[in-house]
């Protein structure tokens, strides 16, 4: 190759990524302003509602991306290790009654339940073939999904549990009061319980995600690349690929516990469907891969984009239908039934423009030139 | 002569009925370039692999000075003191040449588990990193990602990872092969410069006449997995068997 066109090679990607990496994060923080005065950009519930999901799954798609986009480690695990902070949290919620300690303890019980599973996971599979671990998880996580609906004294089987949360994270609770003992209000916004409960879940998730920044530009970050990149060279210059593998898991399955924990308390109910489900593992998938893999700032991409179509694209083709009723055909494409349709024509929309993902492709990662 | 740096007792693998490597006993010191040579198929790189643990033997034992490590994993055989580069390009493609070099210096001094500082803090490590960049003349296309470099400075790359290791024992897999005849000095002045330091054990598959000429202290011919000769540049070249099968596959340069 000529030293010109090496020169080119060197300058191309030096040009891009700037650029690239900018919008990603300007996009990503505004999207962080934004979650940080959700409630008083959009008081209304259901927006409150949305804000928090955003939060919780900006978390747990982060830590997945750990994973499959840092590691190279295929895991249908993780909603299970969600599923175990939740669980413990609900289920210590009902049983004591709603307090912190319940929340603490539960908490805990339910990270150190995730931790010692993906200890026994890790190092039990995490030597052999990716294919092979990617279906012990699987398995893992079936028997989860199923001791979960069977042992339903304690989880409340399909049903799920309904539970009371601390009283201070009720609406009721009045954080400041005013003279006349009535709540104090900001912009209009009530500065109650409900409020307290939300920056509790927007706080824990910042830190978390600003944690997993920190690893993966930390040494080990870049040990987990070579590990995906290439596991025998890693291994051959002195890393011992199955300790990294197995304490990036555990890394991961902890803060996936700790945002089921969030998810628990926020939404004071836990069952399947919202905790445990394999529905959830493919959003964390489809999230982590229209964000980017091995970005980890690609989780709060993918995950808005989700969110919100999952939440508004309903609302936006009603309006659409109703806007083209004399056109034929268009009304009935438009139909909101049709929303997982038009989901997954974004999808595929995305996809093709950003191959690596949206943060993937503008910041230049994933190899696609 | 000084106790030997490492030694393979009966080193044998098989695979299926085929014997690789077959029964091969001999010992390395420091201070030595011991260059192996032996026809494609001879059983080299398998070797190596054995030696560096990305195989295990059927049987026999390995020892680095006074140690079995027959049973350690690659990593705790790099963490050891034994050096490897690949007769293949091995390198973590879509990660940048800096950082390619920085892993093994970072691997070395065991930094790898710190999570919560940023990698771009251990100005140590990545002045390390920089010496061998420049070292093995890679500091211009240091940010380029691996995969992008053309094939001699992949050579080159492979060469640095394993000068980033500094391991006692260096092993390299016909480090040259597929370079131009302007590039692959930068390699074996590299291999020269780690000779001069008496402390190492060098051991070098090469094919080209010229080079095993220039740098061997000793040579050892594998064939068919076996060791057969074993002693002298000038005396093993001499050996009327070494002429017949090593000359015999295609003289002077067969890579
Ligand atoms: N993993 C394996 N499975 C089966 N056979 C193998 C394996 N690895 C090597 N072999 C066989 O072992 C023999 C020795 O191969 P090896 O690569 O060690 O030769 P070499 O001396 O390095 O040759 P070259 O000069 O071509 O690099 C060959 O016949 C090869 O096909
Ligand atoms: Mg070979």
């Amino acid at each position: 190759m000529t030293a010109a066109t090496l020169e080119t090679a060197a300058a191309t990607p030096a040009r891009r990524i700037p650029m690239g990496r900018a919008i990603v994060y300007g996009v990503v923080l505004a999207i962080g302003l934004v979650l940080a005065t959700a409630p008083f950009l959009f008081p209304d519930v259901r927006s409150q509602e949305v804000a928090a999901r955003i939060c919780i799954f900006i978390v747990l798609v982060a830590s997945y991306d750990l994973l499959i986009g840092y590691t190279g480690i295929v895991s249908f695990a993780h909603t299970m290790f969600f599923g175990l902070g939740a669980y413990a949290t609900a289920i210590a919620l009902k049983t004591m009654g709603p307090g912190f300690d319940a929340i603490l303890l539960g908490g805990a019980l339910g990270v150190l339940a995730a931790l010692v599973l993906a200890i026994l996971i890790g190092l039990l599979s995490l030597r052999v073939k990716a294919i092979f671990f990617a279906m012990v998880t699987l398995a893992a996580a079936s028997v989860m999904l199923v001791l979960a609906s069977q042992l339903s004294d304690f989880t409340g089987g399909e049903d799920g549990i309904t539970y009371d949360i601390p009283r201070f994270f009720a609406p009721a609770n009045k954080l400041f009061e005013d003279a006349d003992g009535k709540v104090v209000r900001l912009f209009g916004v009530a500065l109650n319980g409900r409020l307290a409960l939300y920056y509790f879940v927007f706080v824990t998730a910042l830190v978390l995600f600003v944690l997993m920044l920190r690893i993966v530009r930390s040494p080990l970050g870049t040990v987990l690349e070579a590990i995906r990149e290439n596991e025998m060279r890693a291994e051959a210059i002195g890393y011992r690929v199955v300790a990294y593998r197995t304490a990036i898991f555990c890394i991961a399955a902890v803060i996936a516990a700790i945002a089921g924990i969030l998810r628990a308390v926020w939404l004071k109910y836990t069952g399947p469907e919202v905790a445990l489900s394999f529905a959830i593992m493919i959003d964390i998938l489809l999230m982590v891969v229209i964000g980017g893999m091995g970005t980890i700032v690609g989780a709060v991409i993918g995950v808005v984009i989700m969110t919100l179509a999952q939440f508004y694209l309903k609302d936006l083709m009603e309006v659409a239908a109703h806007a083209t009723a004399d056109v034929p055909l268009l009304p009935d494409l438009l139909n909101p039934e049709r929303w997982l349709l038009w989901l997954g024509v974004l999808f595929i929309l995305l996809v093709y423009f950003f191959p690596a993902g949206i943060a993937g492709t503008l910041i230049g990662k994933g190899g696609h030139k | 002569m000084s106790t030997p740096s490492l030694r393979t007792e009966n080193l044998t693998i098989r695979f299926g009925g085929h014997a690789a490597v077959n029964g091969v006993t001999c010992a390395f010191v420091p201070g030595e370039l011991t260059v192996i040579v032996g026809p494609n198929g001879a059983g080299k790189t398998t070797w190596f692999n054995l030696v560096s643990g990305q195989l295990r033997p059927t049987e026999g034992r390995i020892f680095k000075a006074d140690r079995d490590i027959t049973g350690l994993a690659p990593s705790a055989r790099a963490k050891a003191g034994i050096g490897r580069a690949f007769q293949l390009t091995n390198l973590f493609p879509k990660l940048s040449v800096r950082e390619n070099v920085r892993l093994a210096v970072q691997a070395r001094r065991g930094v790898g588990p710190r999570i919560l500082r940023a990698a771009a803090s251990f100005g140590d490590i990545a002045e390390e990193a920089q010496a061998y960049l420049e070292r093995a003349r890679l500091d211009t296309v240091a940010e380029l990602p691996a995969s992008a470099l053309p094939h001699g400075d992949q050579r080159k790359l492979e060469v640095a990872l394993l000068m980033a290791m500094q391991p006692d024992i260096y092993m390299f897999d016909e480090p040259t092969a597929g370079m131009s005849v302007d590039e692959a000095p930068v390699i074996l002045d590299l291999i020269a410069t780690i000779k001069e330091d008496r402390s190492k054990t060098i051991l070098l598959v090469e094919h080209k006449m010229d080079v095993v000429r220039a740098l061997a202290d000793r040579i050892v011919v594998l064939h068919n997995g076996e060791l057969i000769a074993d002693g002298g540049p000038s005396a093993v070249m001499a050996m009327p068997l070494v002429r017949e099968i090593y000359l015999g596959v295609g003289a002077e340069d067969v890579a």
